[in-house]
């Protein structure tokens, strides 16, 4: 066997080649095997940092299809629940400039809402509680319905399908159990007050100074 | 001992694979916009690099060689090159997803890199041995992450320069590398 493979160069050649590429393939699919990626890592970290409302107003069915989408490449800014704080983390994330929200999808409410259905109104017509993403309004055909407040996460997507109009969305008022301090991530502030020291001119001056060279 | 020292001197600023070979100028211009970026490619480069290195002095040593096939060693290493790094583009999608993303094309195109040849091609003409062919891989890998992150951080305080229009983006890119590679021939008298 040796001797033919030193005799004939082109057979030794081809020999050679054929055993390394089978070899080659076979290391490759051992690692295809072990180093097997279940689903999308990305889609599960960009899937946390959204606020999870599943209301729908990027035009996905709900969070995780829009993280889905992210993952993707979708733009990032389609999610008024979450507002410019998602947008930041994701971009952060993703190593990406952070772009502000897409107002085509809805306004960043600041203060948090939940629906309220004026109940001696209500007519039992079920259509809320199929527009309920978290299913949070309790109800039956014929029956008054109302919002488990605690469920609600204020996508206002039951406001619509109301033939009625009896839902309000009103905002939670602030308890001493749920009171906070202010972020103090206010950039406005920051500007304004002169928080933190720094050497930084202000802009308006630099603006001056590429005018002038 | 010393001889170990004299090549990873060597590699890395004396004859470094970047800016004195000028191989591997892809990346080099490619990966290099932003730190972080040019720090994962490094990595990737420099484990892709030290294992195709032995690797390639494996094939050529223990196959080729005693078959008399030495001229089939550049489409072997190929091969080589092409497997190691299909390897490690599995191995970072698993263990960082993020870094995977961040790469994306680049990472593949590691195959085509021609530093990685050019440190295989090297080994066998300067007939290393095995610890030294891992070696002059590793350091070559050093010194071009060395370059390509010096490089990148040039180049995120160049975004923020006041540079003139027409020199403004790639132009200035190309200048730096030729200033930073001017620099590196002054380490020619080291060795």
């Amino acid at each position: 066997m040796y001797e033919l493979l030193i005799t004939h160069p082109f057979i030794s050649a081809l020999t050679a080649l054929v055993a390394l590429a089978v070899v080659f393939g076979g290391i490759l699919g051992f690692a295809a095997v072990k180093f097997k990626v279940e689903g999308d890592p990305i889609v599960d970290q960009v899937d946390t940092l959204l606020p999870q409302t599943q209301c729908g107003q990027c035009g996905y069915p709900g969070c995780r299809p829009y993280a889905q989408a992210i993952a993707n490449g979708d733009a990032i800014n389609k999610c008024p629940p979450g507002g410019q704080s998602t947008i930041n983390a994701i971009a952060d994330l993703l190593d990406v400039e952070a772009p502000t929200l897409d107002e085509e999808h809805g306004e960043e409410s600041d203060v948090k809402k939940v629906a309220y259905i004026r109940e001696d109104e209500c007519i039992g017509c079920t259509k809320c509680i199929q527009a309920c993403p978290m299913d949070a309004i309790l109800g039956a055909a014929k029956q008054m319905h109302t919002v488990i407040a605690d469920e609600c996460t204020g996508c206002d997507l039951c406001v619509e399908p109301c033939p009625v109009d009896c839902i309000d969305m009103i905002p939670v008022e602030k308890t001493l159990a749920d009171w906070h301090w202010d972020n103090p991530a206010n950039r406005t502030a920051v500007q304004h007050h002169d928080i933190i020291a720094t050497d930084k001119q202000p802009s308006n001056d630099q603006d001056q100074d590429g005018a002038a060279a | 001992m010393t001889d170990f020292v004299v090549i990873l001197i060597s590699t890395i600023l004396v004859n470094n694979f970047v800016l004195v070979q000028f191989l591997g100028l892809c990346p080099f211009m490619g990966v290099s916009n932003k730190l972080e970026t040019a720090i994962g490619m490094g990595g990737a480069t420099t484990f892709v690099l030290t294992l195709a290195s032995i690797c390639s002095y494996l094939v050529h040593n223990y196959i080729l060689q005693p078959l008399g096939l030495e001229y089939l060693k550049t489409i072997a290493f190929i091969l080589v090159i092409a497997v190691v790094v299909q390897f490690a583009k599995m191995f970072i999608e698993k263990t960082s997803p993020l870094l995977y993303r961040v790469l994306g094309v680049f990472l593949p195109l590691i195959t085509t890199n021609c530093a990685v040849l050019g440190v295989a091609l090297q080994n066998t003409a300067k007939a290393h041995n095995f610890t030294h062919s891992a070696l002059y891989g590793f350091g070559a890998a050093l010194g071009f992450s060395l370059v390509l992150i010096l490089f990148s951080a040039m180049r995120e305080r160049l975004a923020v320069a006041d540079v003139p229009v027409p020199f403004k983006g790639a132009a200035i890119g190309m200048i730096t590398a030729g200033l930073m590679s001017l620099a590196f021939m002054g380490f020619s008298g080291l060795v």
